[in-house]
């Protein structure tokens, strides 16, 4: 049997764990059909319960109580070592998010077996053998997990969040794991305001201009921030700018900063190191800017225009501007 | 221990810069950083600026440790170089230990200097290393040390005895406040790293580093090979050169739907 640890937002089970529900099934099915078991801490939203029967889940184990108000990576992992232990499951896997990479980490401490994190594949069941990004997915790394339970996060966008073919009514189990209170010492004590989701924000907006070196300056961001309102989008830079302290880390896109996957993306003057397309890969299409045709970034695009950022961009800003009229 | 000011660790790895291109060793066990040079990953350098701030604030001292071949005592001097003023080499093959092996081997140094008197308050290190990956070595290591450790850590505070450790969470910033000896996984962005300076180069010259020899074998990182995935074959679509490409963009945009 397969234990998956899912996370929940508002929404319902994000997309980067319904992905993983994907790989599993795929796992289960090569395993000659073995049952899929969730495990969900904390709130769950409504929406969940759909989710999870459409996406061919048989059994949900919904953890909640005083001790998971807040989260606590050792305590998370308490509940899934808990569920493991008295279900037998010989797989335990989880989304390649950073929460995902945590509680699995802990639980590869407390179990004393491997974790593989960012798993792109499988090869083969006995012995066990998956293929992960390593270097940010500039190199790929197979390795045996031959130890049970098999533990092992799935790198995010490597596999499709479908449906399942057969839509299952998954049993539904509402538990409250003991949680030693060693497991509580390091825990959420406070919470900032919630990220904002409108149009601005890197990791949801629909468009994100990009600007790396060829910005040429801190001064040199005028344009394609311009241009980045004008489409209802969001500044993302490389990580040369931020470290040059021409614009702050939180605009990052890359291995180091923020993952991206808007409709477009419009990298201007960024080489696209691999540490940086890390971050922006899954843009749906991409439309590179940059005075060299031969940069990755131009080659790996789906569009892209040869020039100088600081005469395309302000040239495409006035273009735009002149068809709204 | 507030008085006689902190003691950090912070924990490097030598790895290869991959910021061009990558190549693999010829046995496929680890990438070959000899024509492009070896770095640490920048969770790293910021975890290094957190313990010699946190150090320099309480008149306390940060200790670089790392775990490879005899050449990581570059990384090593580099971290002093910034203001660490002691460092500690555990002289081994870093491509023959597994994420356990390393963890277990800081925890030896870790237990080793607490049974001499010179115990930490603060083991940091980076959230992943930049060749490998793992995203585990801090949290094994807790677990090995007996101590609680927050992960993705931006900035941390120290008010007797009690870290206020900051985290840019799923949902927005979190705080954890957990009281030392504790560990830390640090994330790139809290902390602007320092360059180093012409004096502190020449000071981190002097420091003499103590050098180890690992505690047990290692049971390595069950890696079968390395490969390098395919290029992708470019499918790029030239609109245009310079600015009067504009108009073909702006069509692009309409075809998206995008303005
Ligand atoms: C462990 C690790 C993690 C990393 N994490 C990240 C990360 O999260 N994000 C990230 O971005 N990088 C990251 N990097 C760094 C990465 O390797 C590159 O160094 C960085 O992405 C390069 O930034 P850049 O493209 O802006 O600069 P460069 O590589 O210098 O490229 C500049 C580009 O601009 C073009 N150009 C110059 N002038 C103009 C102009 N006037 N108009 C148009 N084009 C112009 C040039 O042709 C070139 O292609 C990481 C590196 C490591 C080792
Ligand atoms: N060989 C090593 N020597 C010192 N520190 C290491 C070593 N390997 C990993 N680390 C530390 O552990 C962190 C996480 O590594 P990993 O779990 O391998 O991704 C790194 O960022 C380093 O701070």
């Amino acid at each position: 049997m397969i234990l998956l640890w899912l996370e929940c937002d508002a929404a319902g089970v994000t997309d980067i764990s319904l992905e993983t529900v994907a790989f599993a099934r795929s796992l289960a099915a090569a395993g000659g059909g073995i049952a899929i078991r969730a495990a969900l801490i904390g709130e769950v939203p409504e929406a969940a319960r759909d989710q999870l029967a459409a996406h061919g889940v048989d059994e949900v184990h919904h953890v909640s109580g005083p001790s998971y108000d807040a989260y606590a990576g050792a305590a998370w992992a308490s509940a899934l070592q808990d569920i493991r232990a008295r279900t037998g499951c010989v797989v335990v896997a989880a989304a390649g998010s950073p929460r995902g990479n945590e509680v699995l980490a802990h639980l590869a401490a407390r179990l004393d077996v491997p974790m593989a994190a960012n798993v792109l594949s499988f090869s083969g069941l006995s012995p066990f053998e998956v293929t992960r990004q390593v270097a940010g997915g500039a190199a790929l790394e197979e390795m045996r997990l031959s130890q049970r339970p098999a533990l092992f996060t799935v790198a995010g966008h490597a596999w499709v969040a479908t449906p399942a073919d057969t839509p299952t009514s998954p049993a539904w189990h509402e538990e409250s794991p003991a949680v030693a209170e060693a497991d509580l010492l390091a825990r959420v004590s406070a919470r900032g305001e919630t990220k904002e989701e409108g149009p601005g924000a890197l990791t949801t907006a629909r468009v994100v201009v990009g600007a790396g070196r060829g910005a040429g300056g801190p001064g040199g961001f005028d344009h394609v921030i311009e241009l980045a309102g004008l489409l209802d989008g969001a500044l993302g830079v490389s990580r040369v700018v931020t470290s040059l302290g021409w614009r702050p880390h939180h605009e990052q896109v890359g291995q180091t900063g923020s993952r991206i996957s808007p409709e477009l993306y419009i990298p201007c003057g960024i080489s696209g190191a691999i540490q940086h397309w890390a971050g922006c890969s899954s843009s749906k299409t991409i439309l590179a800017i940059n005075t060299d045709a031969e940069a990755p970034m131009v080659t790996k695009a789906h569009y892209a225009v040869v020039g100088d950022m600081h005469e395309v961009v302000p040239a495409v800003v006035e273009e735009l501007k002149r068809r709204r009229g | 221990m507030a008085d006689e000011g902190l003691r950090v660790l912070v924990c490097v790895k030598r790895v290869p810069d991959s910021s061009s291109q990558v190549v693999l060793t010829p046995d496929q066990q680890a990438v070959d950083g000899r024509m492009a040079g070896y770095t640490v990953s920048p969770h790293e350098e910021c975890a290094i600026e957190l313990a010699v701030r946190l150090a320099d604030a309480t008149g306390g001292v940060a200790t670089a440790l790392s775990l490879g071949p005899g050449e990581s005592a570059e990384q090593l001097r580099n971290a002093l170089a910034v203001g660490c003023t002691a460092a500690v080499h555990v002289v081994a093959d870093a491509v023959a230990f597994g994420p356990a092996d390393v963890a277990r081997e800081i925890a030896a140094v870790v237990k080793a200097h607490g049974d001499e008197g010179r115990g930490y308050d603060l083991v940091l290190l980076g959230n992943d290393a930049a060749d490998t990956g793992d995203f585990q070595v801090g949290i094994r290591l807790a677990y090995a040390l007996g101590l609680p450790v927050v992960n993705g850590v931006s900035t941390l505070e120290v008010v007797d005895g009690m870290v206020s450790a900051h985290v840019d969470g799923p949902d927005g910033a979190e705080t954890y406040s957990v009281p030392t000896p504790m560990v830390a996984t640090i994330l790139e962005g809290g902390v602007e790293p320092r360059y180093p300076s012409l004096k502190g180069r020449m000071a981190a010259k002097k420091v003499e580093i103590e050098e180890r020899s690992p505690s047990a074998d290692p049971v390595g990182s069950h890696r079968v090979q390395l490969t390098l995935p395919p290029p992708a074959p470019s499918s790029v679509e030239i609109l245009g050169e310079g600015p009067s490409a504009a108009a073909a963009v702006v069509d692009l945009f309409e075809r998206l739907g995008v303005r």
